[in-house]
């Protein structure tokens, strides 16, 4: 059963006529044939949300990418890798769910996976803080990307969070120091690192780990320095403003190409990598493989002076860039 | 009778009465009421002569104290594309902006300087919080890299006061990506063995504490300084319950570890001399009355820091 997002209402209308037609016929004691009404029905829906999904505004990027059926971290790990062990903790107070990582093969070569986790239903999204992470969970990742550069194991990073979770333990743990450690680690690394932001990239919290050699998008994804609903209610004074900050906020993967900041878009299936997780699966494989074949022939001192480079070099053009 | 009361107290006096306008001869402690003379405060650095409160001190002010003799020279900052995202709220950002310049008569909102304080060289960069909050955006990106690089060159330790809201943002994920932006510039000062000092201020917080701010080797801050990542105000509203009083302060912050001192602004020089000068290894700062410096020796800095900046 699909959820719908508020701008896929008609969508909603046209695909549940179809399914009850169907319905119907199924009950019916009487042969009867609907086969072509529903198709025709059919037609028009996928007419439709090819039509919704050709120019997505901003805001609803911002719905799609935060799509509760949308593949998550989790995903990409069973369906990217192989031999995934997960390492836990922080050696130092906890282990936070909301980030996983550990050991893992990617296409046979061993690598260091990080990225966090929003979860998928009640229970799971409240054990994992709904993909907010604590220090300890920048601080389990710092120690994962130390692991992965003393044995030369490439990293790769799903990034996928509202932002850092605003907690009063968050804030006496050092939240902002151990985001600010994480983005160091990522540049202090000496193998390659490949970002991949498969959701939200909320502000600080997704710096953390997408301070990488490469940063690709899924198409729909999302990455800002602040909410569009907190922008609005700062700069609007207005948190139902959220439409025109997203706009103004230039977010979405296409404008973010634009600047300079990210190398690579990754296509979602048509109706967003929801509709199609199995074709969103593959095109992350198949991105993330390019990007670290770029990479990977790379001296370990060019890998980490390459990034910073690009790192300093980013912004001078604007929207020009 | 020494240089500093024949040469540079007049001058100081003259570039604070030049500010000064009949009007706001008194100013009002936001913490006690107690109503201070201006002179009084600007020579106890805007902080309260009845209650101690540390009030906002802008980066030329506090460079005017730091600095022997108040000289520096300004460090050129590379300006960046204006408007780079051609943002509009409520306001367009170069109107707002140049609200900001008129406002405030600097160019942003990060001053960096090179000069001496205890006759030790170092470079500092101060955050201007009344320049739209501190916010970090490319210019201030620009800042930090453009002193940290004047540093290396130099061989000087470099002191950053922080004072931020957070990230500036009109320029939206750009000012994002200064977060590792300026931890690429941290690092240029780490791998050459200088000294990298932090004076927290009031207030510093979002995306600034998360890099340049919470990476120095030495983290200083004043009194009753907000320092923390979230505001408190987006902590009650996420948990729901009232936080306890000092929490995100300065005193807080060095109970849990994040800070290694809390130093009132008028002791902060003499502070800062002391640990500049033991960890790059010179001998201890001479007390009591010194020489007037040669001027030539101050690569040709004028009192006050007007000049041209140097590129």
């Amino acid at each position: 059963m699909t959820q719908y997002l508020d701008f896929e209402k008609p969508l909603a209308e046209i695909e549940g006529k179809a399914e009850e037609l169907r319905a119907i016929a199924r009950a019916s004691e009487e042969e009867m044939d609907v086969s072509q009404e529903a198709e025709a029905l059919d037609k028009k829906a996928s007419a439709l949300l090819a039509d919704l999904y050709k120019s997505l505004t901003p805001w609803r990027k911002c719905q799609v990418a935060r799509h509760p059926d949308r593949p998550h971290c989790k995903d990409y790990i069973s369906a990217l890798f192989t031999e995934y062990t997960p390492l836990a903790g922080d050696r130092n107070f906890a282990d936070d769910h909301a980030v996983m990582g550990g050991l893992a093969r990617f296409e046979d070569r061993p690598v260091v996976v990080i990225g966090h986790e929003k979860g998928d239903d009640t229970k799971s999204r409240i054990e994992r803080n709904f993909g907010m992470a604590r220090p300890e969970g920048y601080r389990k990742a710092i120690r994962l990307m130390d692991l992965a550069d003393r044995f030369g194991l490439p990293v790769i990073a799903l990034v996928d969070t509202p932002g850092a979770y605003p907690g009063k333990g968050a804030e006496e743990r050092g939240q902002s120091e151990a985001i600010a450690r994480s983005t160091e680690k990522c540049l202090q690394l000496r193998v390659p690192m490949v970002s991949l932001i498969i959701g939200e990239g909320g502000s600080g919290g997704a710096v953390a780990f997408a301070t990488a050699n490469r940063v690709a998008m899924l198409e729909h994804s999302i990455y800002s320095v602040i909410s569009p609903e907190g922008c609005a209610s700062i700069l609007w004074k207005d948190s139902e403003k959220m439409r025109e900050a997203a706009e103004a906020l230039r977010l979405t993967a296409q404008d973010l190409q634009k600047l300079g900041v990210i190398d690579r878009i990754v296509p979602e299936p048509l109706g967003g990598a929801h509709r199609n997780r199995t074709a969103t699966l593959d095109a992350a494989r198949d991105a993330i493989g390019k990007l670290l074949d770029e990479l990977v022939d790379q001296p370990p001192e060019d890998l980490m002076a390459n990034r910073r480079r690009k790192f300093l070099d980013m912004g001078r053009g604007g929207l020009a860039a | 009778m020494n240089w500093i009361t024949n040469y540079v107290r007049p001058r100081i006096n003259s570039i604070f009465s030049r500010r000064e306008t009949p009007d706001n001869l008194w100013t009002k402690c936001e913490s006690c009421g107690t109503m201070l003379f201006h002179r009084e405060l600007s020579d106890n650095l805007n902080v309260c002569t009845n209650c101690n409160h540390h009030m906002a001190i802008t980066p030329r002010e506090r460079f005017h104290a730091l600095f022997d003799g108040g000289i520096f020279t300004e460090v050129a900052v590379p300006q960046p594309v204006a408007d780079p995202l051609h943002f509009r709220d409520q306001k367009k950002y170069p109107d707002r902006l140049r609200t900001a310049q008129k406002d405030t008569g600097e160019t942003e909102a990060m001053l960096v300087a090179s000069g001496e304080i205890g006759r030790t060289p170092i470079i500092a960069a101060g955050q201007d919080f009344s320049f739209m909050g501190g916010s970090m955006g490319m210019y201030v990106g620009n800042a930090i890299i453009a002193a940290a690089e004047e540093a290396v060159k130099l061989h000087r330790p470099l002191i950053l006061f922080s004072a931020a809201g957070g990230a500036r943002m009109q320029e939206g994920i750009l000012s994002l990506m200064q977060m590792p932006r300026t931890t690429v510039a941290v690092q240029m000062l780490k791998e050459a063995g200088l000294p990298y000092i932090v004076v927290l201020t009031h207030p510093t917080t979002g995306g600034v504490t998360a890099s340049y701010a919470m990476l120095g080797d030495v983290h200083i801050a004043e009194p009753n300084a907000l320092i923390c990542f979230a505001g408190p105000r987006v902590i009650e509203q996420t948990i729901r319950e009232k936080l306890p009083e000092g929490f995100q302060r300065a005193e807080y912050l060095l109970d849990h570890g994040m800070l290694d001192r809390v130093t009132p602004r008028t002791e902060m020089r003499d502070e800062l001399i002391t640990i500049t000068r033991m960890m790059m290894g010179l001998p201890p700062a001479v007390k009591g009355e010194l020489p007037a410096p040669e001027l030539d020796a101050q690569d040709g800095a004028a009192p006050g820091g007007n000049e041209e900046p140097k590129t």
